[in-house]
């Protein structure tokens, strides 16, 4: 563990978390024009999501009479413990402090934390969308939680370990394989991704429509910086899973050990993936519809049968006796 | 056995033998039948593409005509009759749900761990790579089984039949590198057969009892009922 | 300090506990004495076991000795070893803040009816009874201890006896904790049978052949596993706990549950001692499906209490489940790994008594200033009540496994444990522990969405009536009780690796390896296995949540700020999509909450709803959630003793004398059998 814990370590650990908040939006933004290309239309610029943190950072904040202090401060730590959840994740090179400090179980934690402030935020106003947004959000958490611990855990029983730098490490060292249970725990991975993300099929990122929405239910009553902190925190989270998947499953280009090349090799690949990620997600909301809120719980109970297989053909195909 | 020791063709077969796994999942708990004849006709195209991965590693060269066989019979000929008889059924729009899919889902998560436990001591005996695929073919057996248990409809059911088909060939195959020609030939004719046979079958009760949902015919016991619908 | 000191300290924990119950008896002339001398005695006594536990612990030796009591050739043994002083610190803990919130509490019930002599006195001896439990050194002392804190905890479940629901409450209680009772005293009797006596030093040498070796296990985990409420003999707890008084309940949901934990431990690891892993995999899937039952069980209910009644279910299977693994690695030969399950356990065992006595005083002082237990009455606490809010929401973060909270911690430990199961030999057990791990997953997942929704609709939104809009903050006594433990919580999520350090000695003692490697890189880095495998920093966690967190919290509102043209909060009516302003009939309910889930997992309950059209046009909603295990297992066997008396009635015939001649048959029967 020592020699993560070094002082160049900590600095581009520093820089990384940084480089989450400032990409987030960005990754937003293309998913947003892709989509917009696919369906026919110009779309909005690139940078448009830049621009709504900015205006509605420095609009004026209503709140409600009834909200109470909590109100207030869930935001801040909302985007707190989603933020330190992001920094877990190796972005550019592994082995960092970051990961010391929280393993993959942590990052799960720490998630957690941010959706029951949130949920908890839905609540507190005391209208009726907040918490029906509420019930649905946790409901969806609570399926999808147990899927993503199973496929996190089949990518642990084959590094032995729960510290993502190790796993990225192993696979690394490994090289390229075909594993069954890389492959399930790939599958369940994303659908615990967009459940989690609020994308379609589960979650439509833009609809207002008031008896379909989720995440923008508990949304609702926020407005000026407290809703750019609930945005900019939601939009880290899908790079968060994002970076996830594409760095966990697809190492190769990502940086070890301090120096310029790594970093820039690093940075390059990475936004290389992500770019083709966000291809996929726009595709796949452009030809899947939004289902029905209890349509989820099969969702994602595909998702937990995938883990569940990625383990077991982990135990049975990859290990053997 | 350490998977990273494999070449990369025997990871594949692993990989694919996997996914049949998940396919017969897909079967159990897939609700609309159209769907399910297609995750089915997936299952035997990927069966026939480990047979013929099988075939590449091992050298043994009449794996590839029954990976050829599999492929024309359970991927495209018995999933078109079955779509042909759906058709003429009309049963296209037909969906069917379990009483309680997570259930039946965790069920056959446990008969894979027991098809596991019971394979143990021969993949202790390990011979080749292959006898991993073992429990999975057997998994795969059992899963359709129990699809046939807990499907009421028809069509479902023979699906589930097939499946296990399925799972018997691919066992022969990884555990010892397919049955003789004669063999194959014989089981894929009775397969079609039994195929043909249940085709007539359908469109007979259909008419009598006007339903496909076999427990309708619950009625056919010795006990004389008010309809006896037996004598067709 | 000694091993003689720390056994003094907890003598006087003992006799300050006695006092305690003795004092209450003035009660009845001054009812005063209750507040200022009876409670606050009974914290002092929680604060001496609490420092002896605290000796005991860092000194990490043992001390044994007899009193002068009991029967003649079996006088009662007390041993304080590390195991002891663990469960006297969480014995302690828990105390020490009733003693504290108590006093205000218990001022609620001076002008009631009920016997104020009757409350401080049983609850003295329960709490004699719960620590000499863990201080006993004998079956004999062990029994007796037991039978003084169940009945005495039965008196104080029937205390507010004029409800027929509590009398029949506590009848239940009463059985069942008999009939654990008389499980436990026969698995004794197996291990005596082949050992030379009582004591558990005869205990712990005697040779039991694995069959009768199973047998006292399984009365062991039965009759313990009933005191710790585990699915399927947990009717009772969810019955029994929420009608005691608040802090009653938080004792019994904290710290008596915990005392059959330690029950289970001293007999099974420690005089037992050598257990095949079939032990293991039973311990670890009762633990498993207690765990999901209970919290999908709290999920559906919407009176507080109860709620946190079946929330204690849950956290018992969860402790279970690290109990499950440790057999399993042990009996498998990897003593390292079986202690870091064993840690886990216990940990988890401190931390639900440090936030379930939280969360149960909590919902004492919700009771307390609102007369109210059914959260659908409930809403908008947190700005009538704010310390309490405060503290209750540390508690749920607590409860809900979030980092960097206590529990997150000790599940955090579990999952480690339940990680290493590559290492096992066999292929089945490899794929069996992941999917247990799975299920804790999704438990913690429901638990947080059970008190998302206790948070959620007690505490925040508006007050759905008139009683809960009329709340004041209460007596700050209660509320340091609570502030207590709300600090425990967060001391113990942020500094894991001291308190795994002290709870060192228990496994180094009980199992003979600890886990010297979980603090190799000093106290700021947490590493259970090892520092490539995995590694937490709670320190740093919650040094960069709060760093972070203010920073922009200062950042938005001071230095941003400086330049905004407009105002920069407004207050105003919800916005609610445009709509009137909500009123708070519209909000969501504990039960509407609830509905995706029970819609889902509805299948485990006996689920009668029905909503009828009133005359007046309005429809009336009716929803009513029954335990399944009740026709499963209890109506059964009601019915079959039910029957077997109406067989046995036959004997009673009336007269005298067949009553003398079945006398005389039975004692002709009894002389004839023992010669």
């Amino acid at each position: 563990m020592d020699h993560y814990l070094t002082l160049p370590g900590w600095g581009i650990a520093f820089v990384q978390s940084f480089l989450y908040i400032a990409l987030a939006p960005l990754l937003v933004g293309w998913v947003r024009k892709v989509k917009a290309r696919l369906q026919n239309r110009r779309g909005a610029p690139l940078l448009q999501a830049y621009r709504d943190l900015y205006k509605l950072l420095a609009k004026e904040v209503r709140v409600a009479h009834t909200a109470s202090p909590l109100f207030r401060a869930a935001p801040y730590i909302v985007f707190t413990a989603t933020w330190m959840a992001a920094a877990t994740v190796p972005l550019l090179v592994v082995d960092l402090p970051t990961a010391a400090i929280a393993d993959i179980i942590v990052l799960v934690g720490l998630l957690a934390l941010a959706r029951v402030f949130l949920a908890l935020a839905g609540m507190d106003v005391g209208t009726a969308f907040g918490g029906m947004g509420a019930s649905r959000e946790m409901m969806i958490g609570a399926l999808a939680e147990p899927a993503m611990l199973m496929a996190v855990f089949t990518l642990t029983m084959t590094a032995h370990s729960t510290n993502l730098s190790s796993v990225i490490d192993q696979h690394l060292a490994d090289g390229f394989m075909l594993r069954p249970s890389y492959l399930f725990a790939l599958g369940g991975l994303v659908l615990v991704a967009i459940a989690e993300t609020g994308r379609i099929p589960v979650d439509n990122p833009t609809t207002h429509l008031e008896l379909t929405m989720i995440h923008e239910a508990m949304l609702l009553e926020y407005s000026g910086r407290h809703l750019a902190m609930m945005e900019w925190a939601a939009q880290i989270k899908l790079l968060l899973y994002g970076t996830l998947i594409a760095n966990v499953f697809l190492p190769w280009g990502i940086g070890r050990g301090v120096s310029a090349a790594a970093l820039g090799l690093g940075l390059a690949a990475v936004l290389a993936k992500l770019a083709v990620l966000g291809v996929a997600l726009a595709v796949g909301e452009t030809v899947l519809a939004k289902m029905r809120i209890f349509r989820a719980p099969a969702f994602l109970n595909l998702a937990l049968l995938l883990s569940l297989l990625g383990l077991l053909s982990h135990v049975i195909l990859e290990v053997g006796a | 056995m350490n998977m990273t020791t494999l070449p990369l063709l025997q990871q594949l077969v692993l990989v694919l033998a996997a996914i049949v796994l998940f396919l017969s999942f897909v079967l159990l708990a897939q609700t609309r039948l159209i769907s399910a004849i297609h995750a089915f006709a997936w299952q035997g195209a990927l069966v026939a593409a480990v047979t013929s991965v099988v075939a590449a590693t091992g050298q043994v060269p009449h794996l590839y005509f029954s990976a050829a066989l599999t492929l024309a019979l359970k991927a495209i000929l018995i999933p078109w009759m079955l779509h042909r008889l759906v058709r003429r059924l009309q049963l296209e729009r037909h969906t069917e749900s379990l009483q309680s899919p997570t259930l039946v889902t965790m069920a056959a998560v446990a008969l894979v761990i027991f098809s596991y436990w019971l394979v143990l001591p021969m993949i202790q005996a390990e011979l080749t790579f292959t006898r991993n695929i073992v429990a999975v073919s057997l998994a795969v057996v059992l899963i359709g089984l129990l699809m046939m248990v807990f499907r009421t409809q028809a069509v479902a059911q023979v699906l589930g039949f097939m499946s296990m088909e399925n799972g018997l060939f691919l066992a022969a195959v990884s555990a010892t590198g397919g049955m003789p020609l004669v063999v194959e030939l014989g089981v894929a004719f009775d397969v079609l057969v039994a195929m043909v046979l249940f085709g007539v079958f359908f469109l007979q009760i259909r008419e009598s009892i006007d339903s496909l949902d076999v427990d309708r015919l619950n009625r056919l016991s010795e006990t004389p009922g008010e309809t006896r619908t037996e004598g067709q | 300090m000694t091993m003689e000191t720390a056994l003094a300290l907890a003598g006087l924990a003992v006799v300050l506990a006695l006092t305690s119950a003795a004092v209450s008896l003035l009660a009845k002339r001054v009812p005063a004495t209750l507040r200022t001398v009876a409670t606050p005695l009974l914290g002092l006594a929680g604060l001496a076991a609490l420092a002896a536990g605290l000796a005991a612990l860092v000194l990490g030796g043992s001390i044994q000795t007899t009193l002068p009591l009991g029967l003649p050739w079996l006088p009662w043994h007390i041993r304080l070893d590390a195991l002891a002083g663990f469960f006297l610190l969480l014995i302690g803990v828990v105390t020490c803040a009733v003693g504290l919130y108590g006093p205000a509490y218990v001022r609620g019930f001076e002008h009631s009816e009920d016997s104020l002599t009757a409350l401080g006195g049983f609850s003295g001896l329960f709490v004699t009874g719960m620590l000499m439990v863990v201080l006993a050194d004998d079956a004999f002392l062990f029994m007796v201890a037991w039978e003084l804190m169940s009945l005495s905890s039965y008196f104080l479940v029937a205390y507010h006896h004029e409800h027929g629901a509590n009398r029949r409450a506590a009848f239940l209680y009463l059985l069942m904790a008999h009939v654990g009772g008389l499980m436990i005293l026969l698995a004794y009797g197996v291990l005596a049978a082949f050992g030379t006596g009582f004591s558990f030093n005869e205990l712990r040498v005697a040779q039991l052949p694995p069959m009768w070796a199973g047998v006292a296990f399984t009365l062991a985990f039965v009759g313990f596993g009933m005191k710790a409420g585990l699915v399927p003999l947990h009717a009772w707890l969810p019955a029994a706990h929420p009608v005691a008084p608040s802090h009653i309940s938080a004792l019994m949901s904290g710290v008596m549950l915990k005392v059959a934990v330690y029950g289970f431990i001293r007999v099974v690891f420690d005089l037992i001692g050598e257990f095949p892993w079939q032990w293991g995999v039973a311990v670890l899937s009762i633990g498993s499906v207690s765990a999901l039952y209970g919290v999908l069980a709290a999920m559906m209910q919407s009176d507080l209490k109860r709620l946190l009644a079946y929330s204690s279910v849950e956290n018992l299977g969860i402790i279970f489940i690290g109990l499950g693994l440790s057999l399993l690695f042990l009996s498998t030969g990897f003593r390292a790994l079986g202690a870091l399950a064993f840690v886990a356990a216990l940990y988890h065992c401190l931390n639900h008594a440090v936030f379930k006595g939280l969360l149960f005083l909590g919902a004492g002082a919700i009771l307390h200033s609102t007369h109210e237990r059914d959260l659908d009455q409930m809403g908008g606490l947190l700005r009538r009540k704010p310390w309490t809010g405060l503290f209750f929401l540390v508690g749920v973060l607590s409860i809900s496994a979030l980092p960097p909270f206590n529990g997150f911690v000790s599940e955090w430990l579990t999952f480690q444990a339940a990680l290493q199961a590559w290492q096992l030999e066999s292929g089945v057990l490899r794929s069996i522990v992941p999917i247990v791990s799975a299920v804790l997953a999704l438990t913690g997942a429901l638990v947080a969405a059970t008190f998302v929704k206790v948070y959620g609709v007690a505490f925040l939104g508006q007050a759905r009536s008139r009683h809960v809009r009329r709340a004041r903050r209460g007596p700050w006594g209660m509320q340091a009780g609570q502030g207590w433990l709300a600090v425990l919580c967060l001391l113990l999520g942020a500094f894991p690796t001291w308190a795994i350090q002290l709870i060192d000695a228990v496994p180094r003692e009980v199992l003979g390896s600890g886990l010297p490697q979980a603090g190799t890189h000093g106290w700021l880095w947490l590493t259970p296995v090892s520092a490539q495998t995995a590694s937490y920093s709670g320190p740093l966690v919650v040094l960069m949540l709060a760093g972070i967190g203010l920073t922009a919290f200062w950042g938005l509102n001071h230095l941003w700020a400086r330049g905004a043209p407009v105002r920069w909060v407004r207050r105003g009516d919800a916005w609610d999509c445009g709509f009137a302003p909500p009123s708070p009939r519209m909000q969501y309910t504990a039960t509407a909450f609830a509905q995706p889930i029970r819609r889902i997992f509805g299948l485990l309950f006996t689920i009668d709803e029905s909503v009828t059209e009133q005359e007046d046009g309005t429809t009336r909603h009716r929803l009513k959630i029954g335990d399944r295990f009740w026709g499963w297992l209890y109506l059964p066997i009601a019915d079959a003793v039910e029957s077997a008396a109406k067989r046995v009635v036959r004997l009673q015939s009336g007269s005298v004398r067949v009553y003398l001649g079945w006398t005389l048959a039975t004692l002709v029967g009894l002389l004839w059998i023992i010669t």
